[in-house]
């Protein structure tokens, strides 16, 4: 039960969100680092992405040549994954993932052999020659999934475009997570080549318009951008403002459209699609070079490291090594992040490959961390003003913390997006965040349960409802029984009486 | 329950901290509370002083006796600024132990009992406040008129002494009655609003800038004024209570004082005089007794001036800031409850947003 709000209509088309230091300046003015040599090794996790892990269809010991398909993605959303260089399948092994938990997953590893070799130099061809339909396939083929975090393949995404007939394309440059620069350097660098991936995406979904939004922190992208889409008036490259979680989809949708995506919907629901730049990047390499997606750039940053870069790495390189390639000050290292320090994922340590989704890798130090006690809840209600979904997270924490899942879920837990603005704008230095993702984690897990316990009383309900069947059958076959016996003592008696009858007649006559 | 989840926090700016809110929150209070000693003297001061001290004291103690670290909690500045806040809402020659009662009703039944630092559902200072009016309606309504210099017209240093520590009754010639006081005192009599200020001989102007009879901190509506601001430009505060609050108690008294100007106080009076300013920016906006969402936030401020006029004009106090703060805390609860955001993609009983097709 909900009282209406009296001010609805008054709201704008940005809601909470907080102001963090960006910290972008060691890595945003410095070129992509495309020198980084080839390890010799690469660790090639088969699960990079949502869905289902990709099947390898390489066996130990094949000889592979770059771009070669090396795993193929399984079901309806997984990916595919390409050999980033010639070599050797040296094993398929369980190897840590580059995930909070490091548990060994399933990962193919190639030894290189330094030639990068192609079996056959790919073609670049016209994409606007071909069908549009033929855009996703050839998105799928080359294992382009989305280069923004989430990894969600793309080919997923421009299909349902394309089914439900979307209206406007967005392009994700919003990049507000903290250090992270590699979409800033790519638009920098690369500003042709992304709108051209633009265009091919936009064919592909047989769509006219597409907007580009780009945080206002990012002159130099967006004049960048602006020069190259100056001769596409379809192509809109506009500056968003600069307030963290700004690249959540959904909110850069609603700024961008001042549209919402339902509760329950999709994007695509309020007709539009969004994709990251180095998507559009991705996509175009892919359909226009025929080059799968095998590299990306990542932001190498932190205070522990000595000289923080973008460099453009092959998938599966170890971050040990990415580490070393720019100096690690292993001492003032106090913590190895995945992705940004708001939302990325926390590395037990840096033994793991670089995935597709990997924008960044972080080794903070104690001081940027700023690690404290959190101390009691004040009900400032900086948390509310912080939160872009527009939960109450101070009254869900006290509910988790009592152990009262059921009163978070109705103050909407199940919408929170894990951007951790509260845990920011927290006075006292609570974890907000990690109690809602504890705390939906359990919701999963309950939910898990709660099926398992159905289906096991569903089981057991049957197993009772068929022996009773049995017992009623067994209990009719006895009536019947019974009821048959009966019948042929009460004939035996009706004939033994008929006898008698018969002989007493007898003795009567005789 | 261990988490065992490392917290995700970049080093944020200083002013987020809550010792840094506590420490603002004290620094806006300075000003009116400099002037109030000022004004009214030695007395003051050292009420001022044991009525803070024994805050503090009282607050090191719960937290000894609930087996707490001490010094953490007292380091975040949570009693000060109760003991503060309560010290000037009372009569600045109150006796001592109204400002040692006052701080342990705050501090232990207040705010302790409840669990501590957050967990409370009155505001503290006014539960001392309040309990303290309506148990010692002398001492808490025996108000000193402003004098010129400390040392001047106020009593000297041991005459102070006798009036905060050793129960030497204030001499009549000392008292004098508050604006609304005298307000409330001529509507008794049948004066007209004009008859009852001249009377009173001060204006709006006197309590604007505070030069007059009132509580030890609230006589000057500028500087509790400027402190506001204060506490909005280093946004510990919001404008959503302060707003709500002053234009509810502007928009009735301008109401009635336009129907019926003989019997009902106009704004510019009620806007400067009395408690409204220091509630409107430092005790309604206490977060832990005031709604968390924004609209909650509105209409709780609201509520507390229309409960303030309402009070003042026909209830039988002169002033009913600390009354209709407590009532409208009891509330909060339930603002909280109806009143929540509206979730993003969902309308605002929290059912998902229909599409535009099915809408069309």
């Amino acid at each position: 039960m909900q009282i209406t709000f009296p001010f609805a209509g008054l709201e704008s088309r940005i809601r909470g969100g907080v102001h963090p230091e960006a910290r972008k300046e060691s890595t945003a003015g410095k070129a992509i680092d495309t020198d980084f040599p080839l390890p010799s090794m690469l660790y090639i996790a088969l699960q990079q992405h949502v869905g289902q892990p990709a099947e390898p269809v390489v066996k130990v010991g094949d000889r592979v040549f770059k771009g070669q398909l090396i795993a193929v993605g399984q079901g309806n959303i997984s990916a595919s994954l390409h050999a980033p260089t010639s070599g050797v399948v040296a094993d398929i092994i369980d190897y840590p993932a580059a995930h909070p938990s490091a548990l060994p997953t399933p990962t193919l590893l190639l030894e290189t052999d330094s030639l990068d070799l192609w079996q056959q130099e790919p073609e670049t061809c016209d994409p606007f020659s071909l069908p549009p339909e033929e855009i996703s396939i050839r998105v799928a083929a080359a294992g382009v999934v989305g280069m923004g975090g989430a990894a969600f393949p793309s080919a997923v995404k421009l299909n349902l475009g394309r089914r439900t007939r979307i209206k406007t394309l967005l392009i994700n440059g919003g990049e507000c997570e903290p250090y992270l620069t590699c979409d800033d350097r790519l638009m920098q660098e690369r500003a042709d080549d992304i709108v051209d991936g633009i265009r091919i995406m936009l064919h592909g979904l047989e769509c006219r318009d597409a907007m580009v939004g780009i945080e206002d922190n990012k002159p130099l992208a967006f004049a960048a951008m602006r020069a190259a889409a100056a001769s596409y008036p379809s192509i809109q490259v506009l500056q968003v403002p600069t307030l963290y979680p700004m690249g959540w989809d959904k909110q850069m949708i609603r700024y961008l459209t001042g549209k919402e995506v339902p509760a329950d919907g999709r994007a695509t629901d309020v007709g539009v699609l969004m994709h990251n730049i180095g998507t559009a990047y991705a996509v175009q390499q892919a359909i226009r070079y025929g080059r799968p997606l095998t590299r990306r750039v990542v932001t190498v940053s932190g205070g522990a490291v000595k000289t923080p870069r973008n460099v453009e790495v092959p998938i599966g390189t170890l971050l040990t090594e990415l580490f070393s390639y720019c100096g690690l000050d292993i001492n003032r290292a106090r913590r190895f992040v995945l992705g940004g320090p708001m939302m990325g994922d926390i590395l037990p340590h840096t033994r793991v490959p670089v995935i597709k989704g990997a924008c960044g890798i972080l080794a903070l130090s104690a001081e940027e961390i700023n690690e404290q006690d959190s101390k009691a809840c004040i009900r400032c209600s900086r948390c509310v003003t912080a939160c872009p979904t527009g939960l109450l997270p101070l009254e869900m924490m006290v509910r988790i913390r009592a152990g009262q899942l059921d009163g978070a879920l109705n103050y909407g837990l199940r919408d929170c997006i894990s951007c951790a603005s509260c845990s920011y704008a927290c006075p006292s230095g609570i974890p907000l965040v990690s109690y809602f993702k504890y705390a939906n984690s359990e919701l999963v897990a309950r939910d898990q349960a709660s099926l398992k316990s159905e289906q096991t009383k569903k089981l057991a309900d049957e197993k009772t409802a068929r022996l009773e069947r049995i017992k009623q059958e067994q209990l009719a076959m006895a009536a019947k029984r019974k009821a048959e016996t009966e019948a042929r003592k009460k004939e035996a008696e009706a004939r033994k009486q008929a006898k008698e009858e018969e002989a007493r007649k007898n003795k009567e006559e005789a | 329950m261990n988490l065992n989840i490392l917290t995700r926090r970049l080093q944020t700016m200083k002013a987020n901290t809550v010792n840094s809110i506590m420490l603002h929150v004290l620094i806006a209070l300075t000003p009116a509370t400099v002037f109030g000693v000022f004004i009214f003297g030695w007395p003051a001061l050292f009420l001022f002083v044991v009525t803070v001290g024994s805050a503090a004291l009282f607050e090191a103690i719960c937290l000894k006796l609930s087996g707490k670290p001490v010094s953490p909690a007292l380091k975040d500045g949570s009693a000060l600024v109760t003991g503060w806040l309560l010290v000037m809402s009372l009569p600045p020659w109150a006796p001592w132990w109204i400002g040692v009662l006052g701080s342990a009703l705050a501090i232990v039944v207040g705010k302790q009992v409840f669990g501590g630092l957050g967990q409370n559902i009155f505001n503290p200072a006014m539960v001392a406040r309040v309990a303290l009016l309506v148990s010692f309606p002398l001492e808490m309504t025996t108000w000193p008129k402003p004098g010129a210099i400390v040392f001047m017209s106020n009593p000297g240093f041991l005459e102070s002494l006798g009036i905060s520590f050793s129960g030497v009754a204030i001499p009549d010639a000392y008292t004098s009655a508050t604006l609304l006081g005298a307000i409330k005192t001529g509507f008794t009599l049948g004066y007209t609003v004009k008859e009852a200020l001249e009377n009173s001989n001060i204006g709006w102007a006197g309590a604007l800038f505070g030069w007059s009879t009132g509580s030890l901190g609230e006589t000057s509506a500028l500087l509790i004024g400027l402190g506001g601001a204060w506490l909005l430009i280093k946004r510990v505060i919001t404008w959503h209570v302060p707003l709500s609050l002053l234009a509810s108690v502007a928009l009735l008294s301008t109401i009635f004082s336009s129907l019926d100007a003989e019997h009902y106080v106009g704004p510019l009076i009620h806007l400067t005089s009395g408690a409204l300013l220091l509630v409107a920016f430092f005790i309604a906006t206490d977060y832990v007794t005031s709604p968390s969402s924004p609209t909650g936030q509105i209409i709780f401020g609201a509520g507390c001036g229309a409960l303030i006029y309402a009070i003042r004009t026909w209830g039988a106090f002169p002033e009913g800031a600390g009354f209709a703060v407590l009532l409208m805390n009891s509330l909060t609860p339930l603002l909280d409850h109806y009143f929540r955001p509206r979730i993003y993609g969902r309308d605002h009983r929290g059912r998902p947003l229909e599409l535009p097709e099915k809408a069309e």
